[in-house]
């Protein structure tokens, strides 16, 4: 929120599609009905217009609900035509598009699902060719694939290189959406919002209008909570073999009943049925309220989360079975690193940013209430 | 003949109203049959532009804070009916009104806070959350769930009457007329607000330049039919209540967003450049409604509202920015405006204006001196570029001509009671809302009438 003597005038560099969401979101301020529905509504009542990085952090602070869009007498095909949900997923995506680098790697990944198939192929294939030129590693388990010295070698770099990309893309956003330096109190109510998924209850907590159009669904935010955790527990699950692996030089295999098994095989689960719940969802839903144009990347993501939690577990289940051995760890190994090189690029580019509009928004519920 | 043209129960009609007399009717045992004369996107009526009601409660309820009791709520409407009300009915409006809250939420209806900038309401209404196609979306839901059989793009086209029954209902659906027999009937369908020919045989040919807030659909064919079949009307033939709003909006249907809410902080000049009423009278709630009326009575139907820049912040958004220019000359040609006279008058009125304190939200006693007409608060000179304008113009949001009923929501003819017609919503509300507007009361009057109507339909069936 700033103080202006004069509307905002559509800046040079104002794409079309913030062109589009100004003109809706003005609609929108003077009708108000859904305020009740998220954060993003409350948001847009604090502003009296809107410049492009006040619609930069709108877009971001939506998460897709779509109770506005179902609820709105102006939706199509009346003349006013709006489409909220559409116009801010629009935005959003040229967002993660305009603050990552290389911005050509991001609209591609981020328009294209064939592109993240084709990445994780290649990075199949690579690896594929390094185990043959190196011949057998003659280590346990997936170490009999690739050594863990060539692990570390390819994915280190490959986790790293991708992590700081993404941090630098969003002190982009932080910068632009005018955000401050944050306090721990802010931090812990973004944390609160973002890890309860509070703006997907609907308002009321009976959900969001997804699949089921008019009628409220909680399967959107109980999918994406198995995929959240799910993921976190899988990671968890890596992190806890690393420590074993070097402070208490304890390699892999793991058995059953190890801390990394306790977090990988329940996380492993989750992630497989929520990744598939939320492919199945998309489907379901209406195509209208969609950014069309990334309808398949953002498909494509969600399949390769599947494929990384499908490929694992398989892994672990048929580990005596020598024959797919090869083959599972190479799929396996080949969807981590699609998903890590590709970090910055995918729809799991809304993660930080979401995290980052959530907190912005803290910062100015914290100034609107002073 | 299919079973839905047979059913106990037909509403004519889609919004509030018709489908408190569906789910009603149906949960009564009936078989119900909705005609809904809009396209499903369209559907509802002028209820997808409604946005709460007015709800009587002893201490806080849901969303509602504080205390609004049968005395209160009665004050409040003869304030604004100067009153024009059937008091009995009116009675029972605001007495079924406190188990409405509870009702709509059975059948789906989430409430939210009271909007931003709209505080005053806090305490006497309940605002649906998502508004009224939300409601609608909640209706409809459990109506599917139900069994009631919902036909869209289905208007009424002919009702046969035999003596004090309605006989026979035809509808036109997908091309073909359609007879129907119900039981009973209710008509729920609304006023003629969208039919300019009608409102013009009221306003004359001014009213072909008069906006409608809500759906086109509200032609008032039924209650024409209902009227030269000689059942007993109610409430004022030429009247109909219009606010000003937005020049730039739709025809038809542009609802809540097309309001303009600058009025007691601008000078409101007509066509000719001059000013024509005091924008200062009171606080703008309070005024709201009778701008349209004025707007109506000017040239062309069309005035324009002018503020500088020290008031751009001080009302509520706007569906379109304002004209904007740095100079009030450049203002009045962005505005069309005769660029002489409408600096004399803006010239007069800022030296008729005096230092004083100013407060936005009350009024302030800050007058003109000395200038007709007066501006009797929040008078500042323009003066602080830029200087921002907008075209108001009428627009109409319901008619008060419709159907006399009694207290179970029956329509007579004659004097005497139809045996199996009833009627809720708006096209009874005249017997109510004899003039003037009560936020939120129109929402309630459906509720509270379409159950009844509802009820007492099913069990006549």
């Amino acid at each position: 929120m700033h103080d202006r003597n004069s509307p905002p005038q559509a800046a040079p560099e104002d794409s079309v599609a913030i062109e589009e969401a100004r003109r809706q979101l003005r609609i929108c301020n003077a009708c108000r009905y859904c305020e009740g529905y998220c954060a993003a509504f409350r948001a847009i009542t604090r502003r009296r217009d809107f410049d492009g990085r006040d619609i930069l952090q709108l877009a971001n602070l939506c998460h897709d609900c779509r109770g506005c869009y179902y609820s709105c007498q102006y939706a199509p095909p009346h003349e006013f035509a709006l489409n909220l949900p559409r116009a801010l997923a629009e935005v959003r995506r040229e967002s993660w598009e305009r603050f990552a680098f290389p911005q050509r790697a991001a609209r591609l990944l981020q328009r294209h699902g064939v592109a993240l198939l084709a990445l994780a192929l290649a990075g199949g294939l690579a690896l594929a060719l390094l185990a043959s030129a190196l011949g057998p590693a003659g280590g346990p388990a997936f170490y009999a694939v690739l050594s863990h010295g060539w692990m570390v070698a390819i994915f280190l770099p490959a986790f790293l290189v991708p992590l700081g990309l993404t941090l630098a893309g969003l002190r982009g956003y932080w910068r632009a959406v005018g955000g401050e330096r944050v306090r721990p109190r802010q931090l812990r109510a973004a944390l609160h919002e973002a890890l309860r998924l509070s703006n997907l209850g609907g308002g009321h907590g009976e959900g969001c209008n997804f699949e089921r159009g008019e009628r409220f669904s909680l399967a959107r935010r109980r999918a994406h909570h198995l995929v959240l955790w799910g993921f976190v527990l899988c990671f968890a699950s890596t992190a806890s073999a690393t420590v074993m692996h070097y402070l208490f030089a304890m390699p892999a295999p793991y058995p059953p009943l190890s801390v990394p098994k306790l977090f990988g095989v329940p996380g492993g689960v989750m992630l497989l049925v929520g990744a598939l719940w939320m492919a199945a969802l998309r489907l379901w839903a209406e195509r209208a309220p969609a950014d069309g144009r990334a309808f398949w990347a953002g498909m494509a993501f969600v399949l390769l989360l599947a494929a990384i939690a499908a490929s694992g577990l398989l892994l672990w289940l048929l580990r005596d079975t020598a024959g797919l051995l090869h083959l599972l760890t190479l799929v396996h190994l080949a969807t981590v690193l699609a998903f890590f090189l590709s970090l910055p690029f995918t729809r799991m580019a809304h993660a930080p940013f979401r995290f980052a509009a959530l907190l912005r928004d803290m910062q100015e519920r914290e100034t609107a209430g002073r | 003949m299919d079973d839905w043209q047979r059913p106990d129960v037909l509403v004519i009609g889609g919004g509030n109203a018709a489908l408190a007399a569906a789910l009603t009717a149906r949960e009564a045992g009936a078989s119900v049959t909705v005609l809904e004369a809009a396209p499903r996107p369209f559907r509802g009526g002028n209820t997808r532009h409604t946005r709460n009601f007015r709800c009587m409660h002893d201490g806080p309820l849901g969303q509602l804070t504080g205390r609004y009791d049968e005395e209160e709520y009665l004050a409040d409407l003869m304030a604004v009916t100067g009153g024009r009300t059937d008091r009995a009915l009116a009675l029972l409006a605001i007495r079924e009104s406190a188990a409405t809250y509870g009702w709509m939420e059975r059948h789906g209806v989430r409430f939210q806070p009271s909007l931003s900038g709209t505080l005053s309401l806090s305490r006497t209404n309940a605002f649906f959350l998502g508004g009224g196609k939300a409601l609608l979306n909640a209706y409809y839901a459990s109506a599917e769930d139900a069994g009631i059989v919902v036909r869209y793009e289905a208007p009424v086209t002919a009702m046969a009457l035999d003596g004090r029954r309605v006989a026979e209902v035809t509808a036109r659906i997908g091309g073909a007329e359609l007879r129907l027999l119900p039981r009973s009937v209710v008509a729920a369908c609304g006023g003629f607000q969208a039919d300019l020919d009608w409102l013009a045989e009221a306003w004359g040919p001014a009213a072909r330049n008069f906006l409608v807030r809500g759906t086109p659909y509200n032609r008032g064919t039924v209650l024409r039919m209902l009227l030269d079949a000689g059942l007993d009307p109610v409430g004022d033939p030429t009247q109909c209540h219009a606010v000003a709003i937005d020049g730039r909006a739709p025809r038809y249907d542009g609802g809540i967003a097309t309001r303009v809410d600058c009025v007691p902080f601008s000078i409101v000049v007509n066509r000719d450049g001059a000013r024509f009423y005091d924008e200062g009278e009171d606080v703008w709630p309070k005024r709201y409604a009778i701008w349209g009326r004025l707007v109506a009575a000017q040239p062309d139907q069309v005035a324009y509202a002018v503020i500088d820049a020290k008031s751009r912040d001080l009302f509520m958004p706007t569906v379109f920015p304002p004209v904007e220019a740095d100079s009030l000359a450049a203002l009045a040609d962005r505005l069309g405006l005769p660029r002489a006279r409408f600096l004399a008058t803006v010239e007069a009125f800022n030296a008729a204006c005096r230092d004083g304190p100013f407060h936005p939200t009350e009024p302030d006693g800050l007058a003109t001196e000395g200038l007709v007409p007066p501006k009797s608060n929040w008078a500042r000179p323009i003066d602080t570029p830029p200087f921002l304008g907008y075209a108001l113009r009428p627009g109409v949001t319901f008619t008060y001509l419709g159907l006399s009923v009694d207290a179970g929501a029956r329509t007579r003819r004659g004097g005497a009671p139809m045996q199996n017609l009833w009627a809720a919503g708006e096209i009874m509300a005249g017997s109510i809302l004899g003039q003037g507007y009560l936020a939120g009361f129109g929402m309630t009057i459906g509720a509270v009438f379409g159950r009844i109507a509802g009820r007492e339909a099913a069990r006549h069936a």
